[in-house]
């Protein structure tokens, strides 16, 4: 039998949990170093606001996603996701459409950022990299990435047949300006799987963004294609690795709201918050990705600005991801790859 | 002397009938106590594997996106000849069918499914639904007319692939899904063909697979079977703390193993180093992201499966055989293998059952130890399931490894049984 002072004390105990209950939102990214960006630069700031933020990792399975919007049991409040999901999603009523009101002006944003139901956080690059430890002049075009006689030793390519197509036609001597318009014919199809083949016994694929730039250190690659903000990373923790940014492929990952999140108007606030020109820019000096708000860039200094794939050095000769292309193909390309990479 | 025993007089004829009756009745009460004892168990059989089985098998020929979205389309195709572009009917009806579309999510999913049967009907889909109402047009207007329009929006509604699209699928049960995960489509007229070479995959990964698994098995067998010999040979107090050696991995987590393996077996990792401060190598061995690291993880994780089965079988053998052989003049190898081997075929079959299956379903250990060429049928499962969000695919390619399982379970009773009848 509980005696009378335990039971006041357990009764005071429950009547303070509705104060103690504190405002929750789930937030989900891709992991590894980007995360710990958004961290320093999104979540914790907005925390101070009274809200609690749990980060969740993913590597963008839109299965998850589509089981909890069927369900109707969405636990999830922002997603990261890449850009070929966020016009799928949105097509499928996956996404709740964005308030843009609620969210910011429209034109303080670049238009790839602008969509129904995403907003772009960051524009990140698929580029070439090497260790500069290792290799004193590294690859200057796709070509030398092709040539094994004049650079020896295993390449790291992302497992997928998207970027692989891309880069494979500009080894093969096409303009990045025309790459798209030669992939979407059969016999550019063609051409870019027989460059691929070429390479075919040197390749080392990875999945993961954290593997390639292991993979420069570790020495199993002699160099590898890369989200350009891992390495980045790398080299604030005391490595060498190059960047090669000719020909590289640029996209952006956007915030979105899986449809019929109970948590909507709280999603939609922490989203507003972290598109803030002041908190992209911290987000920006902490990972090498672009901001997409405009005017994030002035509150940069130049040091960082040199890093950026949207900076107007790296951005010469660089090929935005043809989402349209990818929407439409995508699935066709996907499995015809893994016969190829299986055969 | 003889004694008569006297006979037990016979009951009565309706003795008897009673006595039938009430030992049916007692044999049923047992019988329905039995059941409902073990009823709570089968609920929870049928709710969470026979009911998830069978919506997955419903899963995989279902394929109702084209027929619930299309419904007037599909009727105005039913006369078509397949060779150029259909009449204005077909126009109209799809006119009609898009804009009927009560929400866009239904749309999307309507693109999708086309874009899987033709690449590019996702952009010619949601184009035209988000065009609709087409201007100058309203219920009225006569077919020609909105096939005129229709084809000003796009083009490529004038091409007849993505009319058969539409055609090919607006039945609700379809077997594409089916057919596809073993290299097989459905041309035009409705054929079965093989597909294109450069499209064929399932073939080589089933193929893959039992090859895998087979291996595997193999290797399980040849470093379990002396083993759980040794272990038998034990007194039962040593042999249960040496058994705690085998199955202490077995209860590890399986991704705590694997990585583990990640870190023994890399260029820089114990293996290596070991091997070259021996000096037996000079260069690191490649044994990650290869077939070799996917067999020697495979093997360690699935050989407490063989063990424990071997174990218990040889338990049971008794030593006697194994000592008269001998006694009678042949030699201890020739008395092993010849009388004791023969004796524990159950452990070995029942052991290679259970590691072969377990084996086909594999998944984790070959996606982060293996290179693209020795990913097993799991993996394109889970690729279906997660990366292009295809569940009619994942769900037939699910009930392909059902179906054999349950094929390599079928011959296995057939086989044993046979063996049980020599003995």
């Amino acid at each position: 039998m509980l005696k009378p002072s335990s039971l006041v004390v357990a009764l005071a105990a429950f009547a303070c949990l509705p104060a103690l209950a504190q405002k929750q939102l789930t937030v989900v990214n891709f992991g590894g170093a980007n995360a710990n960006a958004q961290k320093k630069a999104f979540y914790e700031p907005y925390e101070k606001t009274g809200t609690k933020v749990v980060a969740v990792e993913y590597n963008g399975e839109q299965a998850k996603i589509k089981v909890m919007v069927d369900s109707k049991n969405v636990t999830w409040d922002a997603v990261e996701v890449e850009s070929p999901d966020v016009a799928r999603g949105c097509d499928e009523g996956l996404f709740e459409r964005l308030d843009w009101v609620k969210v910011g002006n429209k034109a303080d944003f670049l238009p790839a950022a602008v969509t129904d139901c995403g907003i772009g956080i960051f524009v990140w690059s698929t580029v070439m990299a090497w260790d500069g430890d290792k290799l004193k002049t590294g690859p200057k075009t796709w070509a030398d990435f092709w040539d094994t006689k004049k650079f020896p030793g295993k390449r790291g390519l992302r497992k997928g047949a998207r970027y692989n197509l891309e880069f494979a036609l500009m080894a093969d001597g096409v303009k990045p300006a025309d790459v798209y318009k030669v992939l979407a014919t059969k016999e550019g199809a063609d051409r870019a799987f027989r460059k691929l083949g070429e390479l075919k016994s040197n390749i080392q694929w990875w999945e993961a963004g954290a593997q390639p730039p292991q993979f420069l250190v570790a020495g199993d690659v002699v160099m590898t294609t890369v989200f350009n903000g891992r390495i980045d990373a790398a080299n604030r923790e005391g490595k060498h690795l190059q960047i090669g940014w000719i020909g590289g492929i640029y996209d952006l990952d956007y915030w979105v709201i899986p449809k019929g999140d109970p948590n909507k108007d709280a999603a939609l606030k922490f989203i507003a918050f972290a598109s803030t020109a002041d908190a992209q820019a911290e987000y920006a000096k902490n990972i090498a990705y672009g901001p997409t708000n405009k005017h994030a860039l002035a509150k940069l200094d130049a040091k960082t600005l040199a890093n950026l794939p949207t900076s107007p050095a790296n951005a010469k000769d660089a090929l935005q991801f043809n989402l349209k292309f990818w929407a439409d193909q995508g699935e066709d390309l996907e499995k015809r790859f893994a016969s190829w990479a299986t055969n | 002397m003889s004694t008569a025993i006297a006979a037990p007089s016979p009951p009565a004829a309706a003795d008897a009938a009673a006595l039938r009756r009430a030992l049916a009745r007692a044999g049923r009460r047992r019988q329905w106590r039995a059941f409902a004892l073990t009823l709570p168990l089968l609920l929870f059989l049928l709710l969470t594997f026979l009911v998830p089985i069978a919506a997955l098998l419903k899963r995989a020929v279902e394929n109702p996106e084209v027929a619930r979205a299309l419904p007037r389309t599909v009727v105005a195709l039913q006369g078509w000849k397949h060779a150029d572009a259909p009449g204005p009917e077909a126009f109209a009806a799809i006119v009609a069918d898009l804009g009927a579309l009560s929400d866009s999510a239904d749309a999307g999913a309507l693109a999708r499914r086309l874009n899987s049967e033709k690449p590019g009907a996702r952009s010619l889909v949601m184009g035209t639904y988000r065009a609709l109402p087409l201007e100058g047009t309203s219920a009225a207007t006569p077919a020609a007319a909105i096939k005129d329009k229709l084809l000003a929006l796009d083009a490529r509604w004038g091409e007849a692939a993505y009319w058969e699209a539409i055609a090919k699928n607006g039945s609700r049960w379809t077997p594409d899904y089916l057919l596809t995960a073993v290299d097989l489509r459905r041309d035009a007229r409705g054929a079965i063909e093989r597909v294109a070479p450069d499209q064929r995959v399932f073939g080589g990964i089933l193929l893959r697979t039992f090859g895998i698994s087979a291996l595997v098995t193999l290797c399980c067998l040849v470093l379990g079977y002396p083993l759980a010999y040794w272990l038998s040979t034990l007194p039962p107090r040593r042999a249960n703390v040496l058994m705690i050696v085998v199955l202490v991995p077995f209860w590890t987590s399986i991704l705590v193993r694997v990585a583990a393996w990640i870190v023994l077996l890399q260029s820089e990792g114990l293996v290596n180093h070991a091997l070259e401060g021996l000096h037996i190598i000079d260069r690191p061995l490649a044994l990650l992201f290869n077939r070799t690291g996917v067999v020697i993880s495979m093997t360690h994780i699935l050989l407490p499966f063989m063990i424990l089965p071997l174990y218990s079988v040889m338990t049971g053998v008794p030593p006697t055989y194994l000592r008269a052989a001998v006694s009678l003049g042949s030699t201890p190898l020739a008395a092993f293998v010849r009388v004791y081997v023969p004796q524990t075929y159950a452990g070995v079959g029942a052991g290679a059952l259970l590691v072969f299956i377990l084996s086909i379903g594999y998944y984790v250990t070959p996606a982060l130890l293996g290179g693209p060429t020795d990913q097993m049928l799991s993996y394109y499962i889970a690729q279906y399931t997660n990366v292009d969000v295809n569940w009619g695919m994942a769900c037939a390619l699910g009930a392909l490894l059902l179906a054999a399982t349950l094929v390599l379970y079928a011959v296995y009773r057939r086989v044993t049984r046979s063996e049980l009848s020599l003995g």
